[in-house]
Protein backbone atom coordinates (compact mmCIF):
# COMPACT_ATOMS: atom_id res chain seq x y z
CA UNK A 1 0.00 0.00 0.00
CA UNK A 2 1.26 3.48 -0.85
CA UNK A 3 1.43 6.23 1.74
CA UNK A 4 -1.69 7.82 0.29
CA UNK A 5 -3.54 4.56 0.63
CA UNK A 6 -2.48 4.32 4.24
CA UNK A 7 -4.00 7.69 5.01
CA UNK A 8 -7.19 6.81 3.23
CA UNK A 9 -7.37 3.51 5.05
CA UNK A 10 -8.34 5.51 8.10
CA UNK A 11 -11.52 6.43 6.28
CA UNK A 12 -13.83 3.44 5.70
CA UNK A 13 -15.84 5.09 2.93
CA UNK A 14 -15.00 8.15 0.90
CA UNK A 15 -16.82 9.49 -2.18
CA UNK A 16 -15.55 12.37 -4.28
CA UNK A 17 -17.91 13.96 -6.80
CA UNK A 18 -19.56 10.71 -7.84
CA UNK A 19 -21.75 10.93 -10.93
CA UNK A 20 -23.86 8.30 -12.60
CA UNK A 21 -26.72 8.58 -15.04
CA UNK A 22 -29.05 6.18 -16.81
CA UNK A 23 -29.92 7.60 -20.21
CA UNK A 24 -31.47 10.97 -19.41
CA UNK A 25 -31.87 10.40 -15.68
CA UNK A 26 -29.09 11.65 -13.44
CA UNK A 27 -29.04 9.01 -10.70
CA UNK A 28 -26.13 10.57 -8.79
CA UNK A 29 -24.91 14.14 -9.14
CA UNK A 30 -21.65 15.21 -7.51
CA UNK A 31 -22.04 13.02 -4.47
CA UNK A 32 -19.25 13.51 -1.93
CA UNK A 33 -19.07 12.34 1.67
CA UNK A 34 -16.91 10.44 4.14
CA UNK A 35 -17.85 7.85 6.70
CA UNK A 36 -15.76 7.64 9.87
CA UNK A 37 -14.50 4.39 11.42
CA UNK A 38 -17.15 2.63 13.47
CA UNK A 39 -19.83 5.07 12.38
CA UNK A 40 -23.47 4.18 11.70
CA UNK A 41 -24.07 6.39 8.67
CA UNK A 42 -27.56 6.75 7.18
CA UNK A 43 -28.44 7.61 3.59
CA UNK A 44 -31.97 8.95 3.92
CA UNK A 45 -34.21 9.59 0.94
CA UNK A 46 -37.24 8.44 -1.03
CA UNK A 47 -37.34 5.86 -3.84
CA UNK A 48 -35.47 7.07 -6.89
CA UNK A 49 -33.13 9.28 -4.85
CA UNK A 50 -30.05 7.31 -5.94
CA UNK A 51 -29.50 5.22 -2.81
CA UNK A 52 -29.16 1.87 -4.57
CA UNK A 53 -26.94 3.28 -7.33
CA UNK A 54 -24.62 4.67 -4.66
CA UNK A 55 -24.49 1.33 -2.82
CA UNK A 56 -23.78 -0.56 -6.04
CA UNK A 57 -20.88 1.73 -6.91
CA UNK A 58 -19.40 1.40 -3.42
CA UNK A 59 -19.71 -2.38 -3.48
CA UNK A 60 -18.02 -2.45 -6.95
CA UNK A 61 -21.08 -3.75 -8.80
CA UNK A 62 -21.48 -0.64 -10.93
CA UNK A 63 -18.93 1.77 -12.41
CA UNK A 64 -19.24 5.49 -11.71
CA UNK A 65 -19.16 7.81 -14.74
CA UNK A 66 -17.19 10.50 -13.01
CA UNK A 67 -15.59 11.01 -9.66
CA UNK A 68 -13.99 8.46 -7.41
CA UNK A 69 -14.65 6.50 -4.27
CA UNK A 70 -12.66 4.40 -1.85
CA UNK A 71 -13.67 1.75 0.64
CA UNK A 72 -11.11 1.01 3.35
CA UNK A 73 -8.68 3.00 1.25
CA UNK A 74 -9.17 0.86 -1.85
CA UNK A 75 -10.39 2.34 -5.10
CA UNK A 76 -13.82 1.04 -6.16
CA UNK A 77 -12.72 0.68 -9.78
CA UNK A 78 -9.06 -0.43 -9.62
CA UNK A 79 -9.13 -2.45 -6.41
CA UNK A 80 -12.54 -4.04 -6.76
CA UNK A 81 -11.26 -7.51 -5.84
CA UNK A 82 -9.85 -6.29 -2.53
CA UNK A 83 -13.07 -4.43 -1.70
CA UNK A 84 -15.23 -7.45 -2.42
CA UNK A 85 -13.28 -9.42 0.20
CA UNK A 86 -13.80 -6.82 2.88
CA UNK A 87 -17.34 -5.57 2.60
CA UNK A 88 -20.67 -7.08 3.51
CA UNK A 89 -23.62 -6.16 1.32
CA UNK A 90 -27.29 -6.73 1.92
CA UNK A 91 -29.19 -5.54 -1.16
CA UNK A 92 -32.73 -4.22 -0.93
CA UNK A 93 -34.18 -7.29 -2.56
CA UNK A 94 -33.24 -10.50 -0.92
CA UNK A 95 -29.97 -11.95 -2.04
CA UNK A 96 -30.57 -15.45 -0.74
CA UNK A 97 -30.72 -18.66 -2.71
CA UNK A 98 -34.38 -19.57 -2.37
CA UNK A 99 -33.86 -23.28 -3.01
CA UNK A 100 -31.07 -23.71 -0.48
CA UNK A 101 -31.86 -24.23 3.18
CA UNK A 102 -31.07 -21.63 5.83
CA UNK A 103 -27.93 -23.48 6.84
CA UNK A 104 -26.85 -24.12 3.24
CA UNK A 105 -27.16 -20.42 2.41
CA UNK A 106 -24.97 -19.47 5.34
CA UNK A 107 -22.42 -22.20 4.59
CA UNK A 108 -22.31 -21.11 0.96
CA UNK A 109 -21.60 -17.46 1.79
CA UNK A 110 -18.97 -18.50 4.34
CA UNK A 111 -17.21 -20.74 1.81
CA UNK A 112 -17.21 -18.05 -0.89
CA UNK A 113 -15.25 -15.89 1.54
CA UNK A 114 -12.94 -18.76 2.55
CA UNK A 115 -14.25 -18.96 6.06
CA UNK A 116 -16.59 -21.13 8.10
CA UNK A 117 -19.70 -20.52 10.14
CA UNK A 118 -17.79 -21.57 13.28
CA UNK A 119 -15.00 -19.03 12.77
CA UNK A 120 -17.25 -15.99 13.03
CA UNK A 121 -20.22 -17.46 14.82
CA UNK A 122 -19.94 -15.06 17.76
CA UNK A 123 -20.60 -12.12 15.45
CA UNK A 124 -23.86 -13.46 14.07
CA UNK A 125 -24.94 -15.49 17.11
CA UNK A 126 -27.60 -13.05 18.38
CA UNK A 127 -29.19 -12.77 14.94
CA UNK A 128 -28.74 -16.31 13.68
CA UNK A 129 -29.94 -18.05 16.85
CA UNK A 130 -33.43 -16.69 16.12
CA UNK A 131 -33.60 -18.55 12.81
CA UNK A 132 -31.46 -21.55 13.76
CA UNK A 133 -34.52 -23.63 14.76
CA UNK A 134 -35.51 -23.46 11.07
CA UNK A 135 -32.05 -24.18 9.65
CA UNK A 136 -33.31 -27.07 7.50
CA UNK A 137 -36.05 -24.94 5.93
CA UNK A 138 -35.67 -23.60 2.37
CA UNK A 139 -34.90 -19.88 2.38
CA UNK A 140 -37.79 -19.37 -0.04
CA UNK A 141 -40.20 -20.71 2.59
CA UNK A 142 -39.12 -18.28 5.31
CA UNK A 143 -41.16 -15.30 6.46
CA UNK A 144 -39.94 -11.83 5.46
CA UNK A 145 -38.58 -11.11 8.92
CA UNK A 146 -36.63 -14.35 9.01
CA UNK A 147 -35.27 -13.80 5.48
CA UNK A 148 -34.04 -10.42 6.61
CA UNK A 149 -32.18 -11.99 9.55
CA UNK A 150 -30.67 -14.71 7.35
CA UNK A 151 -29.58 -12.17 4.72
CA UNK A 152 -27.92 -10.11 7.43
CA UNK A 153 -26.18 -13.21 8.83
CA UNK A 154 -24.90 -14.04 5.32
CA UNK A 155 -23.62 -10.49 4.85
CA UNK A 156 -21.73 -10.70 8.16
CA UNK A 157 -20.33 -14.23 8.06
CA UNK A 158 -16.87 -13.13 6.80
CA UNK A 159 -16.64 -10.39 9.44
CA UNK A 160 -16.63 -7.47 6.99
CA UNK A 161 -14.99 -4.20 7.96
CA UNK A 162 -17.74 -2.18 6.28
CA UNK A 163 -21.36 -3.31 6.08
CA UNK A 164 -23.67 -1.93 3.37
CA UNK A 165 -27.38 -2.31 4.06
CA UNK A 166 -29.67 -1.09 1.29
CA UNK A 167 -33.15 -0.39 2.66
CA UNK A 168 -33.16 -3.25 5.15
CA UNK A 169 -36.40 -2.08 6.77
CA UNK A 170 -38.54 -1.12 3.76
CA UNK A 171 -42.03 -2.57 4.02
CA UNK A 172 -41.30 -3.88 7.50
CA UNK A 173 -43.73 -3.10 10.33
CA UNK A 174 -42.71 -0.64 13.08
CA UNK A 175 -42.06 -3.31 15.71
CA UNK A 176 -39.72 -5.35 13.48
CA UNK A 177 -38.04 -2.17 12.30
CA UNK A 178 -37.19 -1.28 15.89
CA UNK A 179 -35.75 -4.75 16.48
CA UNK A 180 -33.58 -4.44 13.39
CA UNK A 181 -32.13 -1.12 14.53
CA UNK A 182 -31.29 -2.66 17.88
CA UNK A 183 -29.32 -5.34 16.05
CA UNK A 184 -27.43 -2.60 14.16
CA UNK A 185 -26.56 -0.86 17.40
CA UNK A 186 -24.97 -4.08 18.69
CA UNK A 187 -23.00 -4.59 15.45
CA UNK A 188 -21.69 -1.07 15.75
CA UNK A 189 -20.28 -1.99 19.16
CA UNK A 190 -18.32 -4.76 17.42
CA UNK A 191 -16.48 -2.01 15.54
CA UNK A 192 -18.11 -2.56 12.17
CA UNK A 193 -18.69 0.56 10.10
CA UNK A 194 -22.26 0.55 8.79
CA UNK A 195 -23.72 2.39 5.83
CA UNK A 196 -27.49 2.00 5.81
CA UNK A 197 -30.14 3.50 3.54
CA UNK A 198 -33.80 4.04 4.37
CA UNK A 199 -36.83 5.93 3.09
CA UNK A 200 -38.18 6.22 6.67
CA UNK A 201 -37.30 9.65 8.03
CA UNK A 202 -37.98 8.56 11.62
CA UNK A 203 -35.02 6.16 11.42
CA UNK A 204 -32.62 9.05 10.83
CA UNK A 205 -32.33 9.77 14.56
CA UNK A 206 -30.92 6.26 15.11
CA UNK A 207 -27.83 7.04 13.00
CA UNK A 208 -24.63 8.81 14.13
CA UNK A 209 -24.65 10.96 11.00
CA UNK A 210 -26.94 11.11 8.00
CA UNK A 211 -26.92 12.28 4.40
CA UNK A 212 -30.29 13.48 3.14
CA UNK A 213 -30.54 12.65 -0.55
CA UNK A 214 -33.09 13.40 -3.26
CA UNK A 215 -32.99 13.11 -7.07
CA UNK A 216 -29.34 12.06 -6.98
CA UNK A 217 -28.19 15.06 -4.98
CA UNK A 218 -27.11 15.21 -1.37
CA UNK A 219 -29.11 17.93 0.36
CA UNK A 220 -27.32 17.88 3.70
CA UNK A 221 -24.83 15.86 5.76
CA UNK A 222 -24.62 16.15 9.54
CA UNK A 223 -25.71 14.54 12.81
CA UNK A 224 -29.50 14.27 13.09
CA UNK A 225 -29.38 16.65 16.08
CA UNK A 226 -27.45 19.33 14.19
CA UNK A 227 -29.77 19.10 11.20
CA UNK A 228 -32.92 19.59 13.26
CA UNK A 229 -31.42 22.34 15.41
CA UNK A 230 -30.36 24.26 12.28
CA UNK A 231 -33.91 24.29 10.89
CA UNK A 232 -33.93 28.03 11.44
CA UNK A 233 -37.65 28.73 11.14
CA UNK A 234 -40.43 29.21 13.62
CA UNK A 235 -42.47 26.01 13.70
CA UNK A 236 -45.87 25.53 15.34
CA UNK A 237 -48.12 22.52 15.64
CA UNK A 238 -51.80 23.28 15.05
CA UNK A 239 -54.87 21.17 15.79
CA UNK A 240 -58.58 21.75 15.54
CA UNK A 241 -61.71 19.67 15.27
CA UNK A 242 -61.68 19.58 11.49
CA UNK A 243 -58.14 18.80 10.44
CA UNK A 244 -58.88 18.72 6.71
CA UNK A 245 -60.35 22.20 6.38
CA UNK A 246 -57.72 23.38 8.88
CA UNK A 247 -55.04 22.52 6.31
CA UNK A 248 -56.71 24.68 3.65
CA UNK A 249 -57.42 27.55 6.04
CA UNK A 250 -53.84 27.59 7.34
CA UNK A 251 -52.44 27.67 3.81
CA UNK A 252 -54.58 30.72 3.03
CA UNK A 253 -53.13 32.70 5.93
CA UNK A 254 -50.48 35.09 4.60
CA UNK A 255 -47.92 34.85 7.43
CA UNK A 256 -47.66 31.08 7.08
CA UNK A 257 -44.83 29.73 4.97
CA UNK A 258 -45.52 26.03 4.69
CA UNK A 259 -48.19 23.80 6.13
CA UNK A 260 -48.08 20.00 6.23
CA UNK A 261 -50.06 17.29 7.98
CA UNK A 262 -47.99 15.51 10.64
CA UNK A 263 -50.04 12.77 12.22
CA UNK A 264 -52.52 14.30 14.65
CA UNK A 265 -51.23 17.87 14.17
CA UNK A 266 -50.33 20.13 11.26
CA UNK A 267 -46.85 21.64 11.18
CA UNK A 268 -46.73 25.25 10.01
CA UNK A 269 -43.71 27.48 9.54
CA UNK A 270 -44.19 31.15 10.32
CA UNK A 271 -42.76 33.72 7.91
CA UNK A 272 -43.76 36.80 9.86
CA UNK A 273 -42.23 37.00 13.34
CA UNK A 274 -44.92 39.47 14.44
CA UNK A 275 -47.56 36.76 14.27
CA UNK A 276 -48.62 35.50 17.70
CA UNK A 277 -50.36 32.28 18.59
CA UNK A 278 -53.39 34.32 19.70
CA UNK A 279 -53.57 36.06 16.29
CA UNK A 280 -53.67 32.74 14.50
CA UNK A 281 -56.18 31.33 16.98
CA UNK A 282 -58.48 34.26 16.37
CA UNK A 283 -58.25 33.84 12.60
CA UNK A 284 -59.06 30.15 12.85
CA UNK A 285 -62.03 30.77 15.18
CA UNK A 286 -63.38 33.24 12.65
CA UNK A 287 -63.13 30.49 10.06
CA UNK A 288 -65.33 28.34 12.26
CA UNK A 289 -62.73 26.11 13.90
CA UNK A 290 -63.16 24.85 17.44
CA UNK A 291 -60.91 23.04 19.94
CA UNK A 292 -57.94 24.90 18.49
CA UNK A 293 -54.56 23.99 19.99
CA UNK A 294 -51.42 25.77 18.79
CA UNK A 295 -47.98 25.05 20.26
CA UNK A 296 -44.41 26.00 19.36
CA UNK A 297 -42.44 22.90 18.40
CA UNK A 298 -39.02 21.68 17.35
CA UNK A 299 -38.44 20.45 13.82
CA UNK A 300 -38.14 16.77 12.96
CA UNK A 301 -35.88 15.37 10.24
CA UNK A 302 -38.95 15.14 8.02
CA UNK A 303 -39.62 18.89 8.46
CA UNK A 304 -36.01 19.57 7.49
CA UNK A 305 -36.15 17.25 4.50
CA UNK A 306 -39.30 18.89 3.17
CA UNK A 307 -37.81 22.32 3.71
CA UNK A 308 -34.68 21.33 1.77
CA UNK A 309 -36.82 20.02 -1.11
CA UNK A 310 -38.23 23.48 -1.73
CA UNK B 1 -74.85 -2.32 14.54
CA UNK B 2 -74.52 0.21 17.32
CA UNK B 3 -71.35 -1.44 18.55
CA UNK B 4 -68.96 0.14 16.07
CA UNK B 5 -70.49 3.58 15.82
CA UNK B 6 -68.09 6.33 16.69
CA UNK B 7 -69.72 8.45 19.32
CA UNK B 8 -70.27 11.94 17.94
CA UNK B 9 -68.93 13.39 21.17
CA UNK B 10 -65.53 11.74 20.83
CA UNK B 11 -62.67 14.14 20.48
CA UNK B 12 -61.20 12.76 17.30
CA UNK B 13 -60.76 15.64 14.89
CA UNK B 14 -62.06 13.38 12.15
CA UNK B 15 -65.06 11.92 13.93
CA UNK B 16 -68.21 11.78 11.88
CA UNK B 17 -71.67 10.58 12.73
CA UNK B 18 -71.91 7.12 11.30
CA UNK B 19 -75.36 6.06 12.34
CA UNK B 20 -77.08 7.53 9.27
CA UNK B 21 -74.47 6.21 6.88
CA UNK B 22 -74.52 3.09 4.81
CA UNK B 23 -72.24 0.27 5.82
CA UNK B 24 -70.04 -0.32 2.79
CA UNK B 25 -68.08 -3.14 4.39
CA UNK B 26 -69.65 -5.56 6.85
CA UNK B 27 -67.54 -8.37 8.22
CA UNK B 28 -68.81 -10.92 10.67
CA UNK B 29 -66.58 -13.51 12.29
CA UNK B 30 -64.50 -13.99 9.17
CA UNK B 31 -61.98 -16.86 9.22
CA UNK B 32 -59.35 -18.04 6.76
CA UNK B 33 -57.39 -21.22 7.39
CA UNK B 34 -54.56 -22.66 5.35
CA UNK B 35 -54.30 -26.26 6.59
CA UNK B 36 -53.75 -26.03 10.33
CA UNK B 37 -52.81 -22.37 10.17
CA UNK B 38 -55.49 -19.81 10.97
CA UNK B 39 -54.35 -16.72 9.06
CA UNK B 40 -57.48 -14.71 9.87
CA UNK B 41 -59.18 -15.61 13.11
CA UNK B 42 -62.80 -14.46 13.51
CA UNK B 43 -62.61 -10.79 12.62
CA UNK B 44 -65.70 -8.60 12.86
CA UNK B 45 -66.04 -4.95 11.85
CA UNK B 46 -68.02 -2.47 9.74
CA UNK B 47 -66.81 0.38 7.55
CA UNK B 48 -69.18 3.23 6.73
CA UNK B 49 -69.63 5.18 3.55
CA UNK B 50 -67.10 7.99 3.13
CA UNK B 51 -64.97 6.75 5.98
CA UNK B 52 -61.17 6.37 5.88
CA UNK B 53 -60.56 3.07 7.62
CA UNK B 54 -56.95 2.25 8.57
CA UNK B 55 -56.20 -1.46 8.62
CA UNK B 56 -52.98 -1.86 10.58
CA UNK B 57 -50.99 -4.81 11.84
CA UNK B 58 -47.52 -6.28 12.03
CA UNK B 59 -46.09 -8.23 9.09
CA UNK B 60 -47.79 -11.60 9.08
CA UNK B 61 -50.75 -10.50 11.21
CA UNK B 62 -53.16 -11.53 8.44
CA UNK B 63 -53.90 -8.14 6.83
CA UNK B 64 -53.21 -9.23 3.25
CA UNK B 65 -55.26 -12.42 3.63
CA UNK B 66 -58.18 -10.44 5.07
CA UNK B 67 -57.94 -7.85 2.33
CA UNK B 68 -57.87 -10.55 -0.36
CA UNK B 69 -61.11 -12.00 1.01
CA UNK B 70 -62.74 -8.55 1.00
CA UNK B 71 -61.70 -8.05 -2.64
CA UNK B 72 -63.18 -11.38 -3.69
CA UNK B 73 -59.79 -12.94 -4.42
CA UNK B 74 -59.86 -15.56 -1.67
CA UNK B 75 -62.76 -17.55 -0.27
CA UNK B 76 -63.46 -17.31 3.47
CA UNK B 77 -63.21 -20.59 5.39
CA UNK B 78 -65.91 -19.41 7.83
CA UNK B 79 -67.94 -16.33 8.58
CA UNK B 80 -69.62 -13.74 6.38
CA UNK B 81 -68.75 -10.52 4.69
CA UNK B 82 -70.44 -8.02 2.42
CA UNK B 83 -68.63 -5.37 0.40
CA UNK B 84 -70.58 -2.68 -1.45
CA UNK B 85 -73.71 -4.71 -0.70
CA UNK B 86 -72.45 -7.98 -2.20
CA UNK B 87 -71.58 -11.25 -0.52
CA UNK B 88 -67.81 -11.83 -0.65
CA UNK B 89 -68.33 -15.58 -0.85
CA UNK B 90 -71.22 -15.88 -3.31
CA UNK B 91 -71.19 -12.65 -5.36
CA UNK B 92 -67.48 -12.40 -6.06
CA UNK B 93 -67.76 -10.84 -9.52
CA UNK B 94 -70.13 -8.12 -8.33
CA UNK B 95 -67.73 -7.37 -5.46
CA UNK B 96 -64.81 -7.02 -7.88
CA UNK B 97 -66.80 -4.70 -10.13
CA UNK B 98 -67.76 -2.40 -7.24
CA UNK B 99 -64.33 -1.82 -5.75
CA UNK B 100 -61.06 -0.15 -6.66
CA UNK B 101 -57.62 -1.44 -5.70
CA UNK B 102 -54.18 0.04 -5.59
CA UNK B 103 -50.91 -1.09 -4.05
CA UNK B 104 -47.44 0.32 -4.15
CA UNK B 105 -46.12 -2.87 -5.70
CA UNK B 106 -48.53 -3.08 -8.60
CA UNK B 107 -50.82 -0.46 -9.97
CA UNK B 108 -50.13 0.66 -13.53
CA UNK B 109 -48.60 -0.85 -16.67
CA UNK B 110 -45.17 0.71 -17.20
CA UNK B 111 -45.11 0.08 -20.94
CA UNK B 112 -48.43 1.77 -21.61
CA UNK B 113 -48.90 5.51 -21.95
CA UNK B 114 -50.77 7.51 -19.33
CA UNK B 115 -54.00 7.66 -21.37
CA UNK B 116 -53.69 3.98 -22.31
CA UNK B 117 -53.55 2.94 -18.68
CA UNK B 118 -56.68 4.95 -17.91
CA UNK B 119 -58.40 3.52 -21.00
CA UNK B 120 -57.43 -0.05 -20.09
CA UNK B 121 -58.64 0.03 -16.49
CA UNK B 122 -61.80 1.96 -17.30
CA UNK B 123 -62.55 -0.54 -20.08
CA UNK B 124 -62.06 -3.47 -17.73
CA UNK B 125 -64.64 -1.91 -15.40
CA UNK B 126 -67.07 -1.63 -18.33
CA UNK B 127 -67.11 2.13 -18.76
CA UNK B 128 -68.21 3.45 -22.17
CA UNK B 129 -65.73 5.08 -24.57
CA UNK B 130 -67.40 8.47 -24.54
CA UNK B 131 -67.48 8.63 -20.77
CA UNK B 132 -63.86 7.46 -20.59
CA UNK B 133 -62.75 10.19 -23.00
CA UNK B 134 -64.55 12.94 -21.11
CA UNK B 135 -63.42 11.81 -17.70
CA UNK B 136 -59.83 11.32 -18.90
CA UNK B 137 -59.61 14.95 -19.97
CA UNK B 138 -61.08 16.11 -16.68
CA UNK B 139 -58.75 13.91 -14.65
CA UNK B 140 -55.59 14.96 -16.49
CA UNK B 141 -56.52 18.60 -16.06
CA UNK B 142 -57.22 18.20 -12.38
CA UNK B 143 -53.85 16.50 -11.82
CA UNK B 144 -52.01 18.98 -14.08
CA UNK B 145 -51.03 15.99 -16.21
CA UNK B 146 -52.37 17.13 -19.60
CA UNK B 147 -48.87 17.44 -21.06
CA UNK B 148 -48.08 13.86 -19.96
CA UNK B 149 -51.04 12.25 -21.71
CA UNK B 150 -48.76 10.41 -24.16
CA UNK B 151 -45.90 9.70 -21.76
CA UNK B 152 -45.06 6.09 -20.95
CA UNK B 153 -45.84 5.43 -17.31
CA UNK B 154 -42.32 4.10 -16.67
CA UNK B 155 -40.96 7.55 -17.51
CA UNK B 156 -43.03 9.32 -14.85
CA UNK B 157 -41.46 10.21 -11.50
CA UNK B 158 -42.58 7.85 -8.74
CA UNK B 159 -44.72 10.45 -7.00
CA UNK B 160 -46.67 11.21 -10.19
CA UNK B 161 -47.10 7.52 -10.86
CA UNK B 162 -48.64 7.01 -7.46
CA UNK B 163 -51.06 9.90 -7.81
CA UNK B 164 -52.07 8.61 -11.22
CA UNK B 165 -52.46 5.06 -9.88
CA UNK B 166 -54.80 6.25 -7.16
CA UNK B 167 -56.84 8.33 -9.60
CA UNK B 168 -57.12 5.33 -11.93
CA UNK B 169 -58.23 3.10 -9.05
CA UNK B 170 -61.23 5.37 -8.38
CA UNK B 171 -61.87 6.35 -12.03
CA UNK B 172 -64.91 4.07 -12.30
CA UNK B 173 -66.40 5.59 -9.11
CA UNK B 174 -66.19 2.47 -6.96
CA UNK B 175 -68.04 2.44 -3.64
CA UNK B 176 -64.86 1.51 -1.85
CA UNK B 177 -61.18 1.60 -2.72
CA UNK B 178 -58.60 -0.72 -1.13
CA UNK B 179 -55.16 0.83 -0.78
CA UNK B 180 -52.37 -1.58 0.17
CA UNK B 181 -49.40 0.41 1.48
CA UNK B 182 -49.97 3.09 -1.15
CA UNK B 183 -47.27 5.50 0.03
CA UNK B 184 -44.25 3.24 0.63
CA UNK B 185 -41.00 4.84 -0.46
CA UNK B 186 -42.35 8.17 -1.74
CA UNK B 187 -40.90 11.44 -0.54
CA UNK B 188 -42.57 13.15 2.41
CA UNK B 189 -44.13 15.96 0.37
CA UNK B 190 -45.66 13.59 -2.19
CA UNK B 191 -46.86 11.31 0.62
CA UNK B 192 -48.85 14.20 2.05
CA UNK B 193 -50.21 15.26 -1.35
CA UNK B 194 -51.35 11.69 -1.77
CA UNK B 195 -53.36 11.87 1.45
CA UNK B 196 -54.98 15.06 0.23
CA UNK B 197 -56.19 13.10 -2.82
CA UNK B 198 -57.62 10.51 -0.44
CA UNK B 199 -59.53 13.23 1.42
CA UNK B 200 -60.94 14.56 -1.86
CA UNK B 201 -62.13 11.07 -2.79
CA UNK B 202 -63.93 10.63 0.53
CA UNK B 203 -65.64 13.99 0.16
CA UNK B 204 -67.10 12.54 -3.05
CA UNK B 205 -68.49 9.65 -1.02
CA UNK B 206 -65.86 7.01 -1.80
CA UNK B 207 -64.92 4.82 1.15
CA UNK B 208 -61.21 4.22 1.72
CA UNK B 209 -59.75 1.06 3.24
CA UNK B 210 -56.01 1.54 3.69
CA UNK B 211 -53.00 -0.31 5.09
CA UNK B 212 -49.79 1.51 6.00
CA UNK B 213 -46.60 1.14 7.98
CA UNK B 214 -46.38 4.90 8.57
CA UNK B 215 -47.95 5.49 11.96
CA UNK B 216 -48.47 9.21 11.33
CA UNK B 217 -50.80 8.15 8.52
CA UNK B 218 -52.88 6.15 11.00
CA UNK B 219 -53.79 9.55 12.47
CA UNK B 220 -55.34 10.61 9.16
CA UNK B 221 -57.89 7.79 9.36
CA UNK B 222 -61.37 8.18 10.85
CA UNK B 223 -61.00 4.81 12.54
CA UNK B 224 -58.18 2.33 12.82
CA UNK B 225 -58.08 -1.38 13.50
CA UNK B 226 -54.93 -3.15 14.66
CA UNK B 227 -54.51 -6.82 13.84
CA UNK B 228 -52.26 -9.11 15.85
CA UNK B 229 -51.85 -12.82 15.08
CA UNK B 230 -54.97 -12.99 12.93
CA UNK B 231 -57.29 -11.15 15.33
CA UNK B 232 -58.41 -7.54 15.58
CA UNK B 233 -57.06 -6.46 18.95
CA UNK B 234 -58.22 -2.85 18.84
CA UNK B 235 -60.61 -0.78 16.77
CA UNK B 236 -61.52 2.86 17.36
CA UNK B 237 -60.71 6.43 16.39
CA UNK B 238 -57.02 7.31 16.76
CA UNK B 239 -57.93 9.66 19.60
CA UNK B 240 -59.83 7.00 21.53
CA UNK B 241 -57.10 4.40 20.96
CA UNK B 242 -54.48 6.75 22.37
CA UNK B 243 -56.65 7.38 25.44
CA UNK B 244 -57.40 3.68 25.85
CA UNK B 245 -53.73 2.71 25.74
CA UNK B 246 -52.52 5.86 27.53
CA UNK B 247 -50.17 6.61 24.66
CA UNK B 248 -49.08 9.89 23.05
CA UNK B 249 -48.85 8.59 19.53
CA UNK B 250 -50.34 5.86 17.37
CA UNK B 251 -46.80 4.51 17.11
CA UNK B 252 -46.78 3.63 20.79
CA UNK B 253 -50.32 2.21 20.61
CA UNK B 254 -49.08 -0.02 17.81
CA UNK B 255 -45.99 -1.11 19.75
CA UNK B 256 -48.03 -1.98 22.83
CA UNK B 257 -50.31 -4.24 20.84
CA UNK B 258 -47.95 -5.72 18.30
CA UNK B 259 -44.81 -6.37 20.32
CA UNK B 260 -46.35 -9.48 21.85
CA UNK B 261 -47.20 -10.93 18.47
CA UNK B 262 -46.03 -14.49 18.06
CA UNK B 263 -46.26 -14.54 14.28
CA UNK B 264 -44.20 -12.69 11.73
CA UNK B 265 -44.83 -12.23 8.03
CA UNK B 266 -46.34 -14.17 5.12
Amino acid sequence: MSLQNNIQAMIPVQCRSLNKSYKKIAALQDVSFEVNPGELFGIIGPDGAGKTTLFRILTTLLLPENGSATVDGYDVVKDYKEIRKRVGYMPGRFSLYQDLSVEENLTFFASVFNTTIEENYDLIKDIYCQIEPFKKRRAGALSGGMKQKLALSCALIHRPSVLFLDEPTTGVDPVSRKEFWEILKKLKQEGITILVSTPYMDEASLCDRIALINNGKILKIDTPGNITSQFGKILWTVQSRNMHTLLTDLREYPAIGSCFAFGDTHHVTIDNEQLTIDNLKMYLSERGHSDIVIRPAGATIEDCFMDLLK
Amino acid sequence: MTKNITTPGSNSPFSIVHSQLERVIQVNSLVKRFGNFTAVDHITFDVHQGEIFGFLGANGAGKTTAMRMLCGLSKPTEGHGRVAGFDIDKEVEQVKASIGYMSQKFSLYNDLKVWENIRLFAGIYGMRDKEIAQKTDALLQRLNFTSERNTLVKELPLGWKQKLAFSVSIFHQPKVVFLDEPTGGVDPVTRRQFWELIYEATSEGITVFVTTHYMDEAEYCNRVSIMVDGQIKALDTPGNLKRQFEADTMDSVFHRLARNATRSDN
